[in-house]
């Protein structure tokens, strides 16, 4: 293993990074879930695409504010759009995600090869991978950097950014947690309470919008989605009561982000291999693993008493 | 017989019933396509009585009780509870959606969902005491599932599952109960445990309004009925509204209420 002299300055800021985008996603993932959403993350890390596309046309500079601010804006109106073809079309969210989605993607794809913006570093990999590797903290030189303000200042961005967003999730959930806990499991009766549950739900989709956006910008598209279903999916089957399923997801979230960040630097040098793999796609995988193993051996997989068909 | 009074104009004593009565409804539509689910109804539910809501399968039974709560937005008209408006009287209701409303899987406990009902009294972030367990636990025990706390909801029986619900309404404290088909599907001992129940409010002095499917068992649990196809057909006493000219309205062959739509489109 590395000293804190090569550890601190190369791998720390990145795995926080992934640990910290990697729970801000499998936390809202949890009731996405359980409300039949999960397919949100996906089409929020697709639509993004237009709304970087015309942020840059209008800015004219990839950095990263006006970046965000068009993914954030392309997601509310995502958002909207779906809740619109849903109630208006009378179908299931998951159709409407999938019109959306594709569509809005179909039109980034498109904005992108009419205009110039093709010749800039605007391209698929580095919508899917992220670039969490380059995430580095070069002016860190041990673990004693973590207390000198001087090499705090030069932080990269994306760890205070990160940080933040998941604070900022952490607190919509806690505020809101017996709102959304009623309102996920019953919504009639949520509403006959008077709990807005059209407002909480907007809520809850805008939150992971934010942190979709936010992951995106860091790590990539294939951590968040990734991040919004297998983790709160494999901790739904090693525990019956939401409380523990938050906890549990919150651990898969970080040891697939610690566990993908090595296995990548890592595993294939152990292999024999000689090259580092993509962390983002190996995070994204060994949360793959992590539900497959709880699919099939979780305490919770499966239903234990309930009649068939109720 | 009532079904008169649906076309006269409101009268001053029609005033001072609707100020007493624990649920008014004037002039409900409800539509969740073109054709109106629930056209034009009023309802005045008597106080401290038990009424039954009957009609046909699709004659906007449940859609009248959730409309009626607010949960899907009507059309129109204008519900009134203990004479004031719906918002104001919340916590003075409680509510029993149908049981198939909700995926049983979700991961939490039979106590937990008791806990639920007692949203209003919490708030957003208020602690759950021992005080706040003791009255969940009370609730179950009303309901014969006092020894069922601590499973998972998705390992009761149908009929559990719906007196888990019923303990979440009395954990409401309200003093209007609306159940929606609390009697679909459960077994004979469920069935006489919330027949009970219920009974029990009601010498408690609570009003309660039961969506109902079974006509066999009306005349044995009801006071009061209201019956609908998608207009209403009739509402009083079960000796003046259950009657066999009366259901044969409600009843009689989908083709009255095609003519009716025809006719309110006309």
């Amino acid at each position: 293993m590395m000293n804190g002299e090569e550890f601190v300055p190369l791998s720390l800021t990145p795995m926080l990074i992934g640990i910290f985008a990697a729970i801000a996603c499998a936390l809202p993932g949890n009731f996405l879930l359980l409300r039949r959403q999960a397919l949100i993350g996906d089409a929020i890390s697709h639509v993004v695409l237009p709304g970087i596309v015309v942020a840059f046309l209008i800015s004219g500079a990839i950095t990263a504010w006006p970046m965000m601010l068009g993914a954030a804006g392309a997601a509310v109106v995502a958002v909207m759009l779906i809740e619109a073809i849903r109630r208006l079309g009378k179908i299931e969210p998951g159709a409407a995600m999938g019109v959306v989605f594709t569509t809005m993607f179909a039109g980034g794809v498109l904005l992108l090869e009419q205009t110039d913006t093709s010749t800039v570093h605007l391209d698929v990999e580095h919508a899917l991978y992220g670039n969490l590797e380059s995430l580095i903290w070069l002016d860190a030189v041990g673990w004693s950097s973590l207390l000198d303000p001087e090499a705090l200042r030069h932080l990269p961005v994306e760890l205070p950014r990160m940080a933040l967003t998941l604070v900022g999730v952490c607190l919509f959930i806690a505020l809101f947690w017996r709102a959304l806990k009623i309102s996920t499991f019953d919504e009639g009766f949520a509403r006959t309470m008077g709990i807005r549950t059209n407002a909480l739900g907007l809520g809850l989709v805008i939150t992971a919008a934010v942190a979709a956006v936010a992951a995106f910008d860091a790590v990539g598209s294939i951590i968040v989605i990734a991040m919004f279903i297998c983790p709160p999916a494999a901790a739904r089957m090693m525990t019956n009561r939401l409380e523990g399923q938050i906890a549990w997801s919150v651990g898969f979230a970080m040891v697939s982000a610690v566990l993908g960040y090595v296995l990548a630097g890592y595993g294939p040098l152990w292999m024999g291999g000689s090259d580092a793999v993509s962390a983002a796609g190996m995070i994204a995988t060994v949360s793959g693993v992590i539900l497959a193993i709880s699919a099939k051996f979780g305490p919770c997989r499966s239903r234990a008493g309930a009649p068939a068909g109720i | 017989m009532t079904v008169e009074l649906a076309n006269t104009c409101e009268t001053q004593d029609q005033d001072a019933l609707i100020a007493q009565s624990p649920l008014s409804i004037r002039g409900l539509t409800v539509s969740y396509g073109e054709k109106p689910a629930v056209f034009s109804v009023d309802m005045t539910v008597k106080p401290g009585q038990m009424t039954a809501i009957i009609g046909p399968n699709g004659a906007g039974k449940s859609t009248m009780l959730k409309a009626a709560l607010g949960i899907v937005p009507p059309v129109s008209g204008r519900v009134q509870v203990f004479g004031r408006a719906l918002d104001e009287q919340r916590a003075r209701i409680a509510y029993v959606p149908q049981r198939a409303s909700v995926d049983w899987d979700f991961p939490t406990r039979v106590i937990d969902v008791v806990l639920m009902g007692l949203y209003r009294e919490l708030g957003l972030l208020g602690r759950i005491k021992a005080s706040h367990r003791a009255k969940a636990m009370d609730c179950l025990d009303r309901v014969g599932m006092g020894d069922f706390a601590e499973r998972q909801i998705g390992q009761l029986s149908g009929g559990q599952q719906q007196r888990v619900f019923l303990a979440r309404a009395l954990a409401q404290g309200a003093d209007l109960y609306l159940l929606d088909e609390p009697f679909a599907g459960v077994d004979a001992a469920t069935e006489k445990a919330i027949i009970s129940v219920l009974k029990s409010l009601r010498e408690a002095g609570k009003t309660v309004v039961v969506v109902h499917h079974d006509l066999a068992t009306v005349t044995e649990y009801f006071d009061n009925v209201f019956l609908i196809n998608t207009r209403r057909v009739a509402e009083g006493t079960v000796a003046e509204a259950f009657t066999e000219a009366t259901l044969q309205v409600a009843y009689g062959g989908r083709l009255a209420t095609t003519q009716v739509d025809q006719l309110a489109r006309a």
